[in-house]
């Protein structure tokens, strides 16, 4: 499966508060959420994202609360994949459990610039920038966590385990 | 090779003779907990999972705590989501305002959390009950769905990073000012996916609630879980609230670390974690004696009543009031404790000294209600973040600090020191 976006690029640790304030967390409706995703670090995000974009982070991104409506409110703005150094624990399993594709790749996440045009081969692993013209691998899922991804989340992977027709 | 704590518990939950760091391995976990934010999403995942009934309704605590009692319409929906749930899985333990508090403050004080636990909990810091030597990790609202239904979930084992605290604590100098200082050493992400454990004298010293606030702070680092050792201080606190058995462990002398960090408490300060990061931390020395808009005193890290004796203590010692500029929360992390601390008759100590004292609730910690922030103003508070807009504006500044620097900057209107009243 490829995706193909433009960078929006944010640095290093960007935390569960700044991706969607607490504020917002009396609602779980991912429209709403999606309105107010990074908004007390950039303001036109919302408004200016393209359903596709990809992400990029820095290091331990996600870090901080385990609110699931973090990667929901980055899913629901559009974005179809996030890069980065590396993720807080927590939010990667979220992003994970909720079908967000996310790769870590040190190189890729340093070198992609804002506005940048990235395709991600999530099934090879590999990131290509079309600027710079290079391609990355990033660090391999285990393979339970392959599972997860290619059932589509974790609530189908577990309802198969478990053999409960859809 | 020896085994950690981590190694030991999970292994134990797993079923199997023993694990390694890395391995990766389905457990049988003995309690689950979520809240009022992250329970809806994970009650709607529940029922997309198709099981009929949750695993086990004993062992199961949904709790209403961050913007409960209902501060609008959103939030009271939220709350009626998790007691129709409850209501209808007919869950043992309810937890309905008025009788009830703070998650990670409830849960320990009424026995609901025992050593030995596997405990995962939909809020990052389910990490306090590692104070009790359980292995307790935040996951997100789906893994709590499927773990109500299951009663499993999957874990990597982490490395163990060991934490050893050498003397004597000077006066004002509690287990806010051990962490602090840890996590300003190691950083937001030092401990990124490891457990970390925490021993020595300085450990040994500690009462339970000093030993809460530090497993409480552990994810501040980036951690997935940490621990304190079961000793007689442990014992005294379980044997008196225990719900049913238990098994300590203990982490082997041979056991795998992947570093070893040592402090030295006997010339350490009071700490401060500065705007905008839990690792900007400071001596409170060293910190700018800034004009303060707010105090907020409570939250799961400093809302038991060890943490209100300090608040009373220096009020007492002193008998000064709260500055008249400054708007003083005064939050207890539960019923159980707001009704300890009116029996002192701190209530009335604190309202007399201009303090703003509310029930139970998580409310300003995380910008929800009972005290957001303006921009530009400045907070010091007992709680745990210190992220931009965490609580209120974006531009508004918070200090993290202990009970005794946040009553001393009450009282003098700006960041300051119990030794300056
Ligand atoms: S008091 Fe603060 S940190 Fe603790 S559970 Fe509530 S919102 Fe989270």
């Amino acid at each position: 499966m490829k995706l193909q976006g433009n960078v929006w690029k944010f640095g290093d640790n960007i935390d569960t508060d700044v991706i969607i304030p607490a504020r917002y967390l009396n609602t779980t409706d991912p429209v709403t959420l999606a309105a107010h995703c990074m908004e007390d670090i950039d303001e036109t995000f919302a408004s200016s994202v393209q359903p596709g974009d990809i992400m990029v982070g820095g290091a331990n991104f996600g870090c901080g609360s385990s609110r699931e409506h973090a990667p929901i409110s980055i899913k629901g703005a559009g974005v179809s994949c996030i890069v980065a150094e590396s993720f807080a624990r927590i939010f990667f399993r979220n992003a994970i459990n909720i079908g967000l594709p996310i790769l870590e790749s040190v190189d890729a996440a340093r070198d992609a610039q804002k506005g940048d045009r990235l395709t991600v081969d999530l099934t090879a692993g590999t990131i290509t920038n079309a600027r710079t013209g290079q391609t990355y691998q990033a660090n391999p899922y285990p393979p339970f966590v392959l599972a997860i991804i290619e059932a589509g989340g974790l609530v189908p992977y577990t309802r198969n385990t478990l053999g409960i027709e859809i | 090779m020896g085994k950690t704590l981590a190694e030991k518990i999970i292994a134990a939950h797993a079923e199997q003779d023993s694990v390694s760091a890395g391995d990766l391995v389905t457990v049988n976990v003995d309690v689950v907990m979520a809240n009022d934010i992250t329970a809806p999403i994970a009650i709607n995942s529940f029922d997309a999972v198709g099981v009929e009934e949750v695993f086990n309704p004993d062992r199961i605590m949904l709790v209403p705590s961050h913007f409960t009692p209902n501060k609008d319409i959103k939030s009271a929906e939220q709350a009626r989501t998790l007691a129709r749930f409850a209501e209808s899985q007919m869950l043992s333990h309810r937890f309905q305002v008025g009788r009830s508090g703070i998650e990670h403050v409830i849960l320990p004080e009424r026995g609901l959390v025992l050593p030995g636990d596997l405990v995962v909990g939909g809020d990052s810091h389910t990490c306090t009950y590692g104070a009790l030597g359980a292995f307790a990790t935040g996951m997100g609202s789906t893994d709590i769905a499927v773990t109500m239904a299951t009663g499993q979930t999957w874990l990597r084992v982490p490395e163990t990073m060991k934490f050893v605290y050498h003397g004597q604590r000077q006066q004002w100098v509690y287990g806010k000012d051990m962490i602090l200082r840890t996590i300003g050493e190691i950083s937001v992400d030092g401990a990124l996916y490891r457990a970390m454990e925490f021993t020595g004298q300085g450990i040994t010293g500690l009462g339970m609630s000093d030993r809460l606030t530090m497993a409480n702070m552990i994810i501040e680092a980036g951690g997935k879980c940490g621990f304190m050792p079961f000793d007689a201080v442990t014992q005294e606190y379980v044997e008196a609230r225990a719900t049913r058995s238990y098994t300590p462990y203990a982490a082997d002398d041979d056991a795998d670390y992947v570093s070893v960090h040592e402090f030295d408490l006997s010339d350490m300060e009071p700490q401060v974690a500065c705007p905008y990061s839990p690792d900007n931390v400071k001596p409170v020395s060293q910190v700018e004696p800034e004009k303060v808009d707010q105090v907020f005193i409570g939250s799961c890290t400093n809302g038991r009543f060890e943490d209100f004796a300090i608040v009373a203590d220096i009020l007492e010692k002193t008998g000064r009031e709260f500055h008249p500029d400054v708007r003083v929360m005064i939050i207890p992390g539960s019923q159980a404790v707001y009704l300890d601390v009116l029996r002192q008759g701190w209530i009335e100590l604190f309202t007399l000294a201009g303090g703003a004292v509310s029930t139970s609730t998580c409310g300003p910690c995380l910008g929800g209600h009972m005290g957001v922030l303006a921009s530009e103003e400045v907070c010091v508070s007992t709680s745990n973040r210190n992220f931009r807009g965490r609580m209120g504006h974006r531009d508004a500044r918070v200090f993290l600090a202990n009970p005794a620097i946040a009553t001393a900057s009450a009282i003098l209107g700006r960041i300051g020191h119990p030794d300056e009243l």
